[in-house]
């Protein structure tokens, strides 16, 4: 099994991650590689087995919704890209 | 100094045959001196250590040092640390100084440790090799020609060439046991939500786990100690008590039983990682074991599994490096769009891509039942198998690896194959188990790794089997050709 370009450019996309077309070719390969090494899973009979999402099987545990951060915007937008007056800065979305 | 174990160093604070800044600049001399050979590094804080040092030798003197008081150890460059770089071995994070610590970070700082910098590791601890950092791969001390393991190949170098008694790692499908093995240590991956993940750069959330390496059991029991307890900052850390991990070292193994697994010793194991690990077997029946045969029948189903769990886990944790709020952007960005997509095209490396997109692949709407739902059930199935076999044994036993260290750039070009240097540990992660690596010989020069896994919350009883058998041999106390 391999991908097509198609589905690559599709993977990119959703991915956010842009991709050279020269390198589309090695990737579907490689992909496809991990694809057909997976594969084993299907022969599996797994219909009665639940998921499992959490080893322990535990669920997130909740706190009380009161608010115990401080405000440390400024100590976290030191390390930012670009900001101005406490925004952070992108190109312009909506013209 | 060279080859001190952190038991020695204790000790040798607390008799005063040196001081903690003397070791401590002993240590910043031999990373300055010989890291160059081996790349263990990504980032020394001598200042920083220094001062950590002097501070720790007046809390000895005034009697309120902590357990590991003065003693300089390593972290894996994947524990947020305040004020320093913070990498994770990839260019996407070369310039981010963590504004915060980690739990493990501040739990180490808060028992004395000192550190003495960031260790190199494969870039978001991807990889089974030091070959994906984006500083370069790590060299095994014991053959410079052969990669260390990975992903905490730096962490285990840097202690193997005695340029740190011990240092912190990362495991997620082998990352800690894998090098220790490798490299003639003893690491031990804790139970899935035995030690905060808070401020550990996350890969896959529903695997990572934090754990030390050093050379001794002993060693691993000091550092857990000061490492494992209930986080609140982190949301699946486990309300368990911590015990004594010291004190229980020389809990008695007569009638302890040991299954062996068959699917462990399958084709594919080096010849003379068996025959090692058959006669650690043997230690362990002197020591009044009783080894049994057990199965594990869904061992083949591991490193299938977790190739489609740990990506798809990964490319949701790696949606945060949009280059907006920290790390690289890439330069001139025309619009939104091309700022997402080429600051993470040109931020992370071949590896860590190639897992994003078979992650996003496994999650991707018609897909995700097959895939994503899939593993998840082959992983209660694995889970499944450790609870049988534990109904008949306390601990399970076999080789860490197939092979020993492998050639640099043998497998870089072929992921599958590396893959399968995880075959043994991957489904340990996947159950949430505690696992521990042990030297047990040698082959060609190599270290061989002996794997022992345990019951959820038991490091316990691993931290005694590991430790007891090292009273009998000397296979952890070899120094390697390259060592300090």
């Amino acid at each position: 099994m391999s991908l097509d370009q198609n589905e690559i450019s599709k993977l990119a996309r959703l991915a956010r991650i842009s991709v050279a077309d020269s390198e589309t070719e090695e990737l579907s390969q490689r992909i496809g590689d991990i694809l057909n090494m997976v594969d084993v899973m299907q022969a599996v009979d797994t219909k009665n087995v639940v998921a499992m999402a959490n080893p322990h099987d535990a669920v997130q545990r909740l706190r009380a919704d009161i608010v115990t951060e401080d405000d440390q915007r400024e100590h976290f937008q030191a390390i930012a890209p670009k900001t101005e007056d406490g925004l952070y800065l992108v190109p312009q979305v909506i013209e | 100094m060279p080859n001190h174990t952190v038991a020695d160093i204790l000790r040798g604070l607390e008799a005063k045959t040196f001081s903690s800044a003397e070791i401590t600049q002993q240590y910043l001399d031999a990373i300055v001196a010989h890291d160059p050979r081996y790349n263990s590094y990504i980032t020394v804080t001598a200042d920083a250590a220094l001062t950590q040092a002097r501070n720790a030798d007046q809390a000895r003197q005034n009697g309120t040092g902590g357990l590991l008081c003065g003693v300089p150890i390593a972290h894996k460059d994947i524990f947020c640390t305040e004020g320093v770089r913070t990498s994770c071995a990839s260019k996407m994070l070369d310039n981010f100084i963590a504004p915060y610590n980690a739990t493990v970070v501040s739990n180490m700082a808060q028992a004395g440790a000192v550190t003495l910098g960031k260790t190199n590791m494969d870039e978001f601890a991807m990889g089974s090799s030091n070959e994906t950092s984006f500083y370069g791969a790590v060299r095994n001390p014991w053959n410079t020609d052969c990669v260390p393991g990975g992903s905490s190949g730096g962490s285990a170098a840097a202690i193997a060439a005695g340029l740190a008694p011990a240092a912190t790692g990362t495991d997620t499908g082998g990352s800690i046991r894998q090098p220790a093995a490798l490299c003639g240590l003893t690491g031990l991956k804790p139970s899935y939500g035995r030690v905060s993940r808070y401020g550990m750069i996350a890969f896959a959330s529903s695997l990572d786990q934090a754990g030390p390496m050093a050379k001794t059991a002993e060693d691993n029991a000091l550092l857990l100690q000061a490492m494992a307890g209930f986080d609140p900052l982190d949301s699946t850390s486990m309300q368990q008590a911590v015990p004594d991990y010291v004190g229980g070292l020389n809990k008695d193994l007569k009638g302890l039983k040991i299954g062996v697994p068959k699917e462990y010793f399958s084709e594919g194991l080096d010849p003379a990682i068996g025959a090692a690990v058959e006669s650690a077997l043997d230690e362990y029946r002197k020591l009044g074991a009783e080894i049994k045969a057990i199965s594990l029948p869904h061992t083949h189903l591991a490193v299938p599994c977790y190739y489609i769990i740990a990506p798809a886990e990964a490319s949701a944790n790696l949606s945060r490096f949009d280059g907006v709020r920290y790390g690289y952007r890439c330069e001139n960005p025309r619009d939104l769009d091309d700022l997402y997509t080429r600051t993470r095209a040109e931020g992370f490396g071949a590896e860590v891509k190639r897992r994003i997109l078979i992650g996003t692949y496994a999650l991707s709407s018609g897909f995700y039942d097959a895939y994503y739902r899939k593993a998840q059930q082959i992983r209660r199935l694995i889970k499944q198998d450790f609870d049988e076999a534990f109904k008949e044994v306390d601990m399970i036993a076999g080789p860490t690896t197939p092979n020993p260290a492998f050639a640099l750039g043998e497998k870089v070009s072929d992921p599958l194959t590396m893959y399968l240097e995880d075959i043994y540990t991957i489904a340990v992660n996947l159950a949430g188990l505690p696992a521990i690596s042990l030297p047990v010989g040698f082959t060609q020069g190599k270290p061989i790794g002996l794997q022992l896994i345990g019951r959820d919350f038991d490091e316990a009883s691993l931290l005694a089997a590991a430790h007891q058998y090292q009273q009998r041999s000397d296979w952890h106390s070899h120094v390697a050709p390259g060592s300090v």
